[in-house]
C-alpha cells in the first residue's frame, strides 16, 4: 500500500468579479492524481502556475482542495476533523522554498524549532530543549547557535532550521517545496546531501516540489511532470528522462541549458496545437504513463 | 595584435561607505568585452557582479560609490566623462536589461509609447516615426501582432514578453554594448530557452557586444565565448569557454561545476563547504581559503594575483604559481555537509 494517494485532487481559485467584469473560475489543480510509496522521493515538475505548490499544500490541506480524495496510510485525509487533522500533521510536515521569508525574523533559532513541540505539546520543558538540541546537531547547525537570529544565519543555515523544526516532531512524509532554489548555487550541493542523508537515516519519504528538472532527476525515483493544472507524465524517472512521450516534457527537456558547452543541443518547441487537453493518461511502458 | 576591446575594465573598485567603513563590492575587477562578443559573468550572491554591472553604466547610488580604476569604452574612460555626455552614451551606446523587467518598465505607460519615448529622447526619431518604429522593435524581438501589444500596459503581457520589451528598448538606439544583468532568471525555463535565443540572434544580427550577467553556468555555457568568474568582489578566474568548462582553474570556478546534479543520480553531491563570505568580513588572503579543499600556506595571507592556467586562461590561485607548488597536486572536493 502506498504511504500517499492522491485521488482525482481538484482546486478552483474564484477571481472575483470586478467593475464590468463577471468572477470566473480557474482549475490550478484539475483532476490530479499520484501515488507515493513509503521510502521514495516522488518529485513534482512544472513551470510557474502549474499547480504543483497548490497540489501539495492541498496535500496538507494549508489549502482546502475543492475535491478529490488524498489518502495517508490508507485514511482520508479530507475527511478528518480539526483535532484529527492536527494529529495527522505531525506525520506529515512541509519545508518550504525562502529560509528568508518563512522563519520568524523575531524568534531566536531554538524557538523556532522548539514550537512545534509546544503546540502538539508533546514533552516537558527540559525533554523539549533536549530534542531542540538534538535536532540541530542532525541538520548538521553548532547548537552553540541557538540563540542566534535567523538573520545572523546563511540562506543555507536558515534552511537547515526550516528542516529541523519540520523534523521535529518525527513525521515520516515531508513536502520539500523548492528547498533550495532560494539559496546559492554553491550550497545548494550541501542542503540536497542533508535531504538524502536524513532521508536514509529517518526513513522519510518525499515529495520533491522543483522546477530544477537537473535536480529532480538526480533525487527523485519518479517524477510527476504538471503542465496547466494537470499531470501530463509521470513514471520512473529514469525512463521519463530518457524517453520522454508528452510534448510539453519533451519542450521542457530541451530547454534546460547543459553545462557543457559542446554538448549537442536540440530545442524542441511545444506547439500548443499539439497538446490535446483532454487526453488520460495512459501507460507506455511499465510504471510510465503520459498524457497522449 | 589583437583589436582594441571595446570596454577594458582596469581595476575597477566599488567600495560600499557603512559605519565600520569602507566595504569593498567590486574590488580591483579588470576583464575585457571585444566586439562582437559575449562575455559571461559568472558569480553567486555578493560576488559584485550586479555592482560591476552598474559601475560599467555610472548607476552606483549612494552609498555606493566607484572608488577606483578605469572604464576605457572605445578608448574613452568613462570615469572622466561628463554627466551629460555619460547620459547620451547610455543607452545610445551603452544598454542595460535588468532582470526583473515588471519593475524595470514603467506600469502607467503603454509599451509602445515606452518604446517610442526612448527613440525621441535619443533623437533617433521624431514623435511621428517613433510610433511605427516602436513597433518594428516589437516586431523585430518576435513579438506576434506588434500593432495590437504596443498598446498593452506592462502588467498584460507576460513575463517573457515583456523581457522581450525591455530587449526592444535596450536596442532601439543600436548600441554597441549590451549589459543583460540575470535576464532570465524570474522566467520559466522554456521561456528562458526563447530570450537566450533571441539575445544570440539580436547579438550577431546587430554585430553588439554582450556582457551576460548570471549565476546558471548552463545559460554561460550555450551563451558565453569568454567568461569571468566572480567571489567576493574579485575576478578569481577568466578564460574562453571551453577552457572554464574543460579546464578549470580556480578551486571554486572546479567546486562549482563539480557540485551540479547530472552525473551520477542519487549519488551524493560534491559540496563546496561553508558559505559565501560577507562583504564586510572578509578572509585574509584569498577570499575563498576558508571554502578551499586546497589551501596551503600562502592562501591565508596575501590575495593571490593572477597566474597563467592555461590559453588565454588565467586564474588567481596560488596552485598556479610554480615556484610555490613544483606540481599540481590531486585536487580532491570534500562532500561533508559542512
Amino acid at each position: 500500500m502506498p504511504l500517499v494517494e492522491v485521488s482525482h485532487l481538484v482546486k478552483t481559485f474564484t477571481r472575483s468579479a470586478g467593475w464590468l467584469r463577471p468572477g470566473t473560475r480557474v482549475a490550478a489543480v484539475d483532476d490530479v492524481s499520484f501515488s507515493i510509496d513509503q521510502g521514495e522521493t516522488f518529485g513534482l515538475v512544472g513551470e510557474s502556475g502549474s499547480g504543483k505548490t497548490t497540489t501539495g499544500r492541498c496535500m496538507l490541506r494549508l489549502i482546502e482542495p475543492s475535491s478529490g480524495e488524498v489518502r495517508f496510510r490508507g485514511e482520508d485525509v479530507l475527511a478528518f476533523r480539526k483535532r484529527r487533522l492536527r494529529l495527522a500533521r505531525r506525520d506529515m510536515q512541509i519545508v518550504f522554498q525562502d529560509p528568508y521569508s518563512s522563519l520568524n525574523p523575531r524568534m531566536r533559532a531554538r524557538a523556532i524549532v522548539e514550537e512545534p513541540l509546544i503546540i502538539h505539546q508533546l514533552g516537558a520543558r527540559a525533554e523539549r530543549q533536549a530534542r531542540v538540541a538534538e535536532l540541530f546537531d542532525l541538520v548538521g547547525l553548532n547548537p552553540a547557535h541557538l540563540d542566534r537570529y535567523p538573520r545572523q544565519f546563511s540562506g543555507g543555515q536558515r534552511q537547515r532550521i526550516g528542516l529541523a523544526r519540520a523534523l521535529a516532531l518525527n513525521p515520516s512524509f515531508v513536502i520539500l517545496d523548492e528547498p533550495v532554489s532560494a539559496l546559492d548555487v554553491s550550497v545548494q550541493a550541501q542542503v540536497i546531501n542533508l535531504l538524502m542523508d536524513l532521508q536514509a537515516r529517518l526513513h522519510l519519504t518525499y515529495l520533491f516540489i522543483a522546477h530544477d528538472l537537473r535536480l529532480v532527476e538526480h533525487v527523485c525515483s519518479r517524477v510527476a511532470v504538471m503542465f496547466r493544472g494537470k499531470i501530463v507524465e509521470l513514471g520512473p524517472t529514469a525512463s521519463l528522462f530518457s524517453a520522454p512521450q508528452h510534448p510539453y516534457t519533451r519542450a521542457l527537456l530541451s530547454a534546460i541549458p547543459i553545462p557543457d558547452p559542446d554538448a549537442p543541443r536540440q530545442r524542441l518547441v511545444l506547439d500548443p496545437a499539439s497538446v490535446n487537453r483532454d487526453a488520460a493518461l495512459r501507460e507506455i511502458s511499465a510504471g510510465h504513463f503520459a498524457a497522449v | 595584435m589583437p583589436p582594441e576591446p571595446l570596454l577594458a575594465v582596469e581595476h575597477l573598485t566599488t567600495v560600499f561607505d557603512t559605519a565600520g567603513g569602507a566595504v569593498p563590492a567590486v574590488n580591483d575587477v579588470s576583464f575585457e568585452i571585444r566586439a562582437g562578443e559575449t562575455l559571461g559573468l559568472v558569480g553567486e550572491s555578493g560576488s559584485g557582479k550586479s555592482v560591476t554591472a552598474l559601475s560599467i553604466m555610472r548607476l552606483v547610488q549612494p552609498p555606493g560609490r566607484i572608488a577606483g580604476g578605469r572604464l576605457l569604452f572605445k578608448g574613452r574612460d568613462l570615469l572622466t566623462v561628463d554627466d551629460r555626455e555619460m547620459q547620451r552614451l547610455r543607452g545610445a551606446q551603452i544598454a542595460l536589461i535588468f532582470q526583473e523587467p515588471m519593475t524595470a518598465l514603467n506600469p502607467v505607460f503603454r509599451v509602445g509609447a515606452q518604446l517610442a519615448e526612448t527613440l525621441m529622447v535619443h533623437g533617433r526619431a521624431t514623435r511621428r516615426e517613433a510610433k511605427a518604429q516602436a513597433i518594428e522593435l516589437l516586431r523585430a524581438v518576435r513579438i506576434a501582432n506588434p500593432e495590437a501589444h504596443a498598446a498593452d500596459y506592462p502588467h498584460q503581457l507576460s513575463g517573457g514578453m515583456r523581457q522581450r520589451v525591455l530587449i526592444a528598448m535596450a536596442l532601439a538606439c543600436q548600441p554597441s554594448l549590451v549589459i543583460a544583468d540575470e535576464p532570465t532568471t524570474a522566467l520559466d525555463v522554456t521561456i528562458q530557452a526563447e530570450i537566450l535565443e533571441l539575445l544570440r540572434e539580436m547579438k550577431s544580427a546587430l554585430d553588439l557586444s554582450l556582457l551576460l550577467i548570471t549565476h546558471d553556468l548552463g545559460v554561460i555555457a550555450e551563451t558565453a565565448d569568454r567568461v569571468a568568474v566572480m567571489y567576493a568582489g574579485r575576478v578569481v578566474e577568466t578564460g574562453p569557454v571551453r577552457e572554464i568548462f574543460g579546464n578549470p582553474g580556480h578551486p571554486y570556478t572546479r567546486g562549482l561545476l563539480a557540485s551540479m546534479p547530472g552525473s551520477r543520480p542519487g549519488q551524493r553531491l560534491l559540496a563546496i563547504e561553508g558559505a559565501v563570505p560577507r562583504l564586510g568580513d572578509l578572509p585574509s588572503g584569498c577570499a575563498f581559503n576558508p571554502r578551499c579543499p586546497d589551501r596551503f600556506d600562502p592562501c591565508t595571507t596575501t590575495p593571490p594575483p593572477d597566474y597563467p592556467a592555461g590559453p588565454a586562461h588565467t586564474a588567481k590561485c596560488y596552485l598556479h604559481d610554480h615556484n610555490l607548488k613544483p606540481a599540481f597536486r590531486n585536487l580532491k572536493f570534500s562532500d561533508a555537509a559542512g
